[in-house]
């Protein structure tokens, strides 16, 4: 545990915690009123439906669109397709799947005995997907008590060759050489995408699709990689974009340990529409809850496009926002992967303190999150010595504020992706700064510049929440306060798949996931915790 | 030619022709004699690349079957700078405020730009870092400029999308950006944006059609006509070259006036 150096006013953190569950209690209203039409294929993929027909299009979506066609879904997807599945005498999901593709099933909203048989139905089959989901998390567990748990901060390295089988022997070397954690950074274009594609998939852009397959592949040779290495190698993947929902269940199913998770990052860097990115995002978290999976949140993004010093509240904003709606969908403080970056431009002075500043009062507030943070890209130039320099300064800086998860920076960032021999760099340069000073620690005086920029920072954040809370987060994002990009409540893409529940709306999944949470109310924890 | 008009590179003596290069070879380098093979092999490569005498001076394995070099050496080479071909910068670079003066002298309205990424890209970094008020590299972005009106679509937008918009915009710039390389999908997403904007019946007249700049950090500057666009910006392209030729393109200096901005209008 983290030692506090800042003397941060406990009142004016509770303050900014309680503001932040206020700005996020409609978005969470709104949340539970609505589904999604990912949302409930996530139910049908949890359910045990798979595959693709020949045009590629997943099965779940041939359902879920014509039982969206037939009876809308805002009774949700399981009670009229189990009500056909007993009707119809149909003896699997997919042939179901196959039949309502055809225009061979007639849906109807069922009442009486037939709801509560369909009903039944739906949720065993819930409860098995919810069981392999709870099996992979018990494996999970019962290999790092075997192998090994790496020691903080775990070294974080991506993979993005567009072709899993190139990304696998480069995530099995890069573990080799000592990485903790493998992201295989996805297609540029999936998170448009209104399907999850389906198989080992070999064409990629600037990254490889996130599929089942795919997730199932990389696991089993990373876990052939952890037992060669005797620790537990991680698997991270991105849970954004319109399939949101889904790809938090196959990671589930397919024991992905960590998953990008953010309640903006869509909306303000992918055009998503706000209200069914927070949809989604609500349900998502709930998978990722239950699988114990670790979420990373994008707050990193914002300081690429914002000025990382005159933005820098907006990330702490974002940050405990991510906290409410992560913590009120089930999350664990151990789950909460939040993020921040190291995007300072090194021409400003004292730009390595005020960056120490950051990652310390970002520690500070969050102590029992395993905050992942993120290297320079912005004014990593071309001057491959100088990155060099700078990825020192942001080891450092990681580690003298204890820093969970370490995103190991490349000299040659926006160059290429990276050689070997740039990761190769970059680990020896992660190794000698822990080496040379990890145990440095470090204490401010009460009056030092490093202090102050924090709890100026800490005050600009509280008094940004306050007008959040006021005018609402969605009219917040709609004015352009995250990331200096204005996204209205009603743009953006994915509104379309939106739907108001209605009256004796059933989600199978959604019932189970929240009768496991805690009976206490986490949130009240949470902000009656005490942040040191 | 004259003697000045040769040069080596300068390590710390005229003419040394010192330089340093760094690669890997997929060789084992972990035991005494493959590593004597491997830095044989390096220098191998450097004598073929022009570097006499050569030095292995930085030998690491990385993983059993690579071998990381650093390698100095004489580069025997000559350059001829009177062979050099620089592209010729064809625009003068201006100011926010003389943009804005010539954009206000010679249309007498804001000048309209569109901004997207086109196909599957979905990095918005680029076109963000050059409209974006924020901007880019210590200059500010378009949205900056008061007499230019900034459309910013964002990412993945489809091409014939962008020519409806920029038609209902009455876009005098169409701005796209491009950072995904892939199996050259920039340069196919260029040429379909350039034959898309041609064809359109949007722009019948060719004196209506938007012009068409297309940027990113892989593109060859010097490809604009054949990939039927009018400008490519590439690496490091900042804010005020795109509004500086902008500016040259679609708001040219009457013959005979001056472009210089009064010292009371400032910035």
């Amino acid at each position: 545990m983290t030692t506090a150096k800042l003397n941060l006013d406990p009142a004016t953190v509770k303050l900014a915690r309680e503001l932040a569950k206020r700005a996020g209690e409609p978005v969470t209203h709104l949340a539970r009123t609505h589904t999604t039409v990912s949302i409930e294929r996530a139910v049908l993929r949890l359910a045990g439906l798979d595959g693709a027909d020949a045009a590629g299009m997943p099965w779940v979506n041939r359902l879920a669109d014509a039982v969206k066609d037939a009876v809308g879904l805002e009774h949700g997807v399981a009670l009229p397709a189990w009500d056909a599945m007993v009707a119809g005498g149909y003896p699997d999901l997919r042939t179901l799947a196959e039949q309502a593709a055809d225009g061979q099933v007639k849906f109807r909203i069922p009442a009486g005995g037939e709801a509560v048989a369909a009903r039944e139905l739906a949720l065993r089959s819930a409860k098995a997907g919810v069981a392999a989901i709870d099996a992979q998390r018990a494996l999970r567990s019962r290999m790092i008590a075997d192998l090994a748990d790496p020691p903080a901060p775990w070294i974080y390295l991506i993979v993005a060759t567009g072709d899993i089988y190139e990304d696998i022997p480069q995530a099995q070397a890069a573990a080799r050489e000592g990485a903790d954690v493998i992201a295989v950074i996805r297609s540029t274009g999936q998170s448009l995408l209104d399907y999850v594609p389906e198989g080992a998939t070999r064409e990629g852009y600037a990254g490889t699709y996130a599929t089942r397959e795919n997730f199932r592949l990389m696991r089993a040779a990373l876990d052939e990689t952890s037992r060669e290495l005797g620790r537990y190698v991680r698997l991270t993947n991105y849970a954004s974009g319109l399939c949101m929902p889904e790809i938090a269940t196959l990671a589930g199913l397919e024991r992905l340990d960590m998953m990008l998770n953010d309640c903006m990052y869509g909306i303000i860097f992918r055009d998503i529409n706000p209200v069914r990115t927070f949809i989604d995002q609500r349900f998502s978290r709930q998978v990722h809850a239950r699988a114990g999976i670790v979420i990373n949140t994008g707050e990193d993004n914002y300081l690429t496009t914002a000025d990382a010093v005159d933005a820098a509240h907006t990330v702490v904003v974002s940050q405990l926002l991510n906290e409410y709606f992560a913590v009120e969908a089930g999350l664990a403080n151990w789950q909460l992967g939040l993020g921040h970056a190291f995007e300072i431009n090194p021409q400003v002075p004292d730009s390595f303190l005020l960056e120490l500043a950051h990652a310390q009062l970002v520690r500070e507030l969050f102590p029992g999150a395993p905050l992942k943070y993120m290297p320079p890209t912005k004014h990593m130039t071309g001057n491959v010595f100088a990155g060099y320099l700078l990825d020192a300064f942001f080891n450092l800086c990681g580690l003298m504020t204890d820093q969970s998860i370490l995103l190991v920076g490349m000299m040659t960032e926006g160059i290429h992706t990276p050689f070997l021999s740039d990761r190769d760099l970059a680990l020896e340069n992660v190794r000698y700064v822990r080496s040379a000073a990890g145990r440095l620690g470090l204490s401010f005086q009460p009056d030092s510049f490093v202090v102050g920029r924090a709890h100026q920072v800490l005050d600009e954040a509280v008094a940004l929440l306050r007008r959040i809370e006021a005018e609402g987060l969605l009219n917040a994002i709609a004015d352009g306060t995250f990331g200096v990009t204005k996204r209205p409540p009603d743009g953006g893409r994915g509104l379309d798949g939106v739907i108001e529940r209605a009256d004796g709306y059933f989600n199978p999944v959604s019932d189970l996931l929240t009768v496991s949470a805690r009976p206490d109310d986490p949130v009240s924890d949470l902000l009656g915790g005490d942040p040191e | 030619m004259s003697l000045s008009n040769v040069v080596r590179p300068y390590g710390d003596t005229t003419g040394d022709g010192r330089v340093q290069v760094s690669f890997t070879l997929p060789v084992p380098g972990v035991s005494a004699a493959d590593r004597a093979l491997g830095e044989g092999a390096a220098l191998q490569l450097a004598g073929k690349m022009g570097l006499s005498p050569a030095m292995v001076v930085h030998t690491k394995p990385i993983g059993p079957d690579f071998t990381f070099f650093i390698v100095y050496g004489r580069v025997s080479h000559l350059v001829d700078l009177s062979a050099v071909t620089v592209p010729e910068r064809e625009f003068e670079l201006l100011s926010p405020a003389e943009v804005n003066l010539r954009i206000r002298t010679a249309l007498g309205r804001k000048l309209v730009v569109v901004g997207a990424t086109v196909g599957t890209d979905a990095h918005t970094v680029g076109i963000d870092a050059i409209l974006n008020v924020k901007g880019h590299a210590g200059e500010k972005g378009l949205e900056y400029y008061r007499e230019i009106r900034v459309v910013n679509l964002g990412a993945q937008v489809a091409i014939a999308s962008l020519v409806t918009r920029a038609a209902a915009e009455q876009a005098d710039a169409v701005l796209v950006s491009q950072v995904v390389t892939q199996r050259d999908a920039h340069l196919s997403n260029a040429r379909e944006l350039g034959a898309v904007f041609r064809a359109a019946p949007e722009f019948a007249g060719p004196a209506r059609r938007p012009l068409l700049v297309v940027g990113g950090p892989r593109f060859d500057p010097q490809e604009a006509a054949a990939l039927g666009v009018d400008k490519i910006f590439g690496r490091g392209t900042t804010p005020g070259e795109v509004a500086s030729y902008l500016a040259h393109a679609l708001a040219p200096v009457p013959a005979g006036a001056s472009a210089s901005v009064p010292a009371e209008a400032g910035a």
